[in-house]
C-alpha cells in the first residue's frame, strides 16, 4: 500500500461520503428544504433544455468552488473570506460561460445571462461558508456536487412540468400535439410559463416531499 | 496562524493577479473557437433566411458544411448608404447592424447579401436589429427579385420571455412572413404590420403577433420598419431597372 493510501482514513466512497452526495437530493435539498436558490429556479425552468444545461453548469461551478475553497481554507484570511469565495465563484462562472460560448454556442445563446447569474446563486456561497471552509477537499467536492445535483433535480422536475403544461412540449418535442389531445379541446396553460407558477410548483413539490418524508416537518 | 493586515493585502493582491492570469489565458485560448462560432452562426442565419443550410443538424462538420453552403449560395455582398449608393471598401459581413442602427440615418452602412438560388433567381438578404421587451431582437429578411415580396425571414432575440415573446424565433411565426409585401400597390413603403387578434388584418402586409408577447411583436414590427426604410431608395432605384 502506498503512503498516500495509508494516510487516507476513509475510502473515497465511504458511506459517510456517499451521504454527502445523496442527502442534498432529498433530506437536505437546497431548494425544497433549505429554500435557497429560488430566484434562478424561476428564471430557467420554462423549458427543459436550459434547465439541464444550467444544472450541469452549476454542478461544475459548485463542485470546483467547494474544492478550491477547501484547499485554500487554511490560508484564507477570515476577514476577507466572503470576497475570496466570491472571486472563486465568479472566476469559475466566467470560465464556464467562456467554455460554453466556445463549444456549445447554441446552448449558450439560449441561456444568455443566466449563466452569469450563477454567481448570485446563494446555494453556492452557502455551501462554501457552511461546509468547504471547515472540511477536507474531497468531502467538500462531494458536498458541492451533491447540493448542485439536489438543486438541479428540482430545476428539472419544475422545468418538465412547466414545459409540458405550459407549452405542450418536452425537451422541445410536441408531445401533446403528438398525443392528439388538442383535438379534444385541451389547451396549453399559458399561466405555467409565468414566474409565479414556478414558485407554486416548487411549493407543491415541497408539500409532496414532506407528506412522504415526515421527519422534514417542523414541530412548533 | 496570525493573519495581520499585511497578510490580508498580500493575499488579496496575489489572488487578483492569479485570477486575472487564469481568466485572460482562458479568454485568449478560447477566442478563436468563439469567433468561429459567431461567424458560423451569422452565416447560418443568413442562409436560413433563404431556406438554405437545412441539413445543418445532419452535417458531420457544422463549420465546413456552413462554409460550403455559404460559398455556394451567397454570391455577392455589398454595402449601400441610405440614398442607395454602393459604399466601396466596406465588408458587408463585418458590418454590425446593432451599431449601424445607433448612427444617424445618413451615416449608416447598410449591408445586402445576394443569394443566387439553384434556378438562377436571386434573393436579397438584409440584416436587422431592433429592440424587444427585455433586450435586442434581430434577424435577417430576404426579399425576392422584385424587392417587394418577402422570400423568408429569420428572427432571434437575446432575452425575451420563453414561451411568449421568445416565440418570434419559432417557425410558426416566421412562416407567416413568406409572400408578404413591403410596398403597397402605389409603391408606397408600408413595411409589415405585426397585429393583435383584435386588429383587422391588412391583406398582404400583416402577420399575426404572438399572444402574450405584444411588446416583442411590436419590437419586431418597429425593427422591420426602421431597418427597411433605409433601403427604400435603393429598392425603388433597382425596381426601375
Amino acid at each position: 500500500m502506498s503512503q498516500k493510501e495509508q494516510n487516507e482514513k476513509e475510502p473515497l466512497f465511504s458511506p459517510k461520503h456517499i451521504k454527502l452526495l445523496t442527502n442534498p437530493l432529498d433530506d437536505d435539498n437546497p431548494i425544497t428544504v433549505l429554500v435557497l436558490g429560488i430566484c434562478s429556479a424561476l428564471a430557467v425552468t420554462v423549458m427543459l433544455q436550459p434547465a439541464v444545461v444550467m444544472t450541469l453548469s452549476v454542478v461544475c461551478v459548485m463542485g470546483l468552488a467547494n474544492l478550491i475553497v477547501s484547499l485554500l481554507r487554511n490560508t484564507i484570511p477570515p476577514r476577507i473570506r466572503i470576497i475570496v469565495q466570491l472571486v472563486v465563484i465568479a472566476s469559475l462562472v466566467i470560465l464556464v460561460d467562456q467554455v460554453l460560448k466556445a463549444f456549445l454556442y447554441d446552448v449558450s445563446r439560449q441561456l444568455s445571462v443566466f449563466v452569469g447569474l450563477i454567481i448570485t446563486n446563494c446555494i453556492i456561497m452557502g455551501r462554501l461558508e457552511a461546509f468547504a471552509l471547515a472540511n477536507k477537499p474531497w468531502p467538500s467536492f462531494l458536498d458541492g456536487v451533491g447540493n448542485a445535483a439536489g438543486y438541479g433535480i428540482i430545476l428539472i422536475i419544475v422545468a418538465f412540468l412547466r414545459e409540458l403544461l405550459g407549452s405542450g412540449t418536452v425537451y422541445g418535442y410536441p408531445v401533446i400535439e403528438y398525443l392528439g389531445l388538442y383535438e379534444f379541446g385541451y389547451e396549453d396553460n399559458g399561466f405555467m410559463i409565468l414566474p409565479p407558477m414556478a414558485l407554486i410548483t416548487v411549493g407543491v413539490i415541497i408539500w409532496v416531499q414532506r407528506s412522504r418524508n415526515r421527519k422534514l416537518i417542523e414541530t412548533n | 496562524m496570525k493573519k495581520g493586515n499585511t497578510y490580508i493585502f498580500l493575499y488579496a493582491s496575489g489572488m487578483v493577479v492569479i485570477v486575472a492570469a487564469v481568466l485572460s489565458t482562458a479568454s485568449i485560448l478560447l477566442r478563436p473557437f468563439q469567433e468561429r462560432n459567431i461567424e458560423t452562426a451569422k452565416r447560418t442565419d443568413i442562409l436560413m433566411s433563404v431556406d438554405k443550410a437545412q441539413e445543418i443538424r445532419q452535417a458531420e462538420n457544422r463549420f465546413e458544411y456552413i462554409e460550403e453552403e455559404y460559398e455556394r449560395y451567397i454570391t455577392e455582398s455589398y454595402v449601400i448608404n441610405h440614398r442607395g449608393n454602393i459604399q466601396e471598401g466596406v465588408d458587408a459581413f463585418e458590418v454590425n447592424m446593432r451599431e449601424e442602427m445607433r448612427k444617424p440615418a445618413e451615416e449608416r452602412n447598410l449591408p445586402i447579401f445576394v443569394c443566387t438560388h439553384d434556378d438562377g433567381s436571386n434573393s436579397y438578404i438584409i440584416p436587422m436589429h431592433g429592440r424587444g421587451l427585455w433586450g435586442p431582437v434581430f434577424g435577417y429578411i430576404a426579399l425576392e427579385e422584385d424587392f417587394n415580396t418577402i422570400y423568408g425571414i429569420i428572427l432571434d432575440h437575446e432575452s425575451e420571455t420563453p414561451g411568449l415573446g421568445a416565440e418570434i424565433a419559432g417557425e410558426s411565426f416566421q412562416e407567416q412572413f413568406r409572400g408578404k409585401r413591403i410596398f403597397d400597390e402605389d409603391m408606397e413603403f408600408v413595411s409589415i404590420k405585426v397585429i393583435r387578434p383584435a386588429d383587422p388584418p391588412i391583406e398582404g402586409h400583416s402577420v399575426d403577433g404572438i399572444s402574450g408577447g405584444t411588446i416583442t411583436s411590436q419590437g419586431v414590427e418597429e425593427m422591420l420598419y426602421d431597418v427597411l426604410i433605409n433601403y427604400v431608395d435603393y429598392f425603388k432605384e433597382r425596381k426601375k431597372d
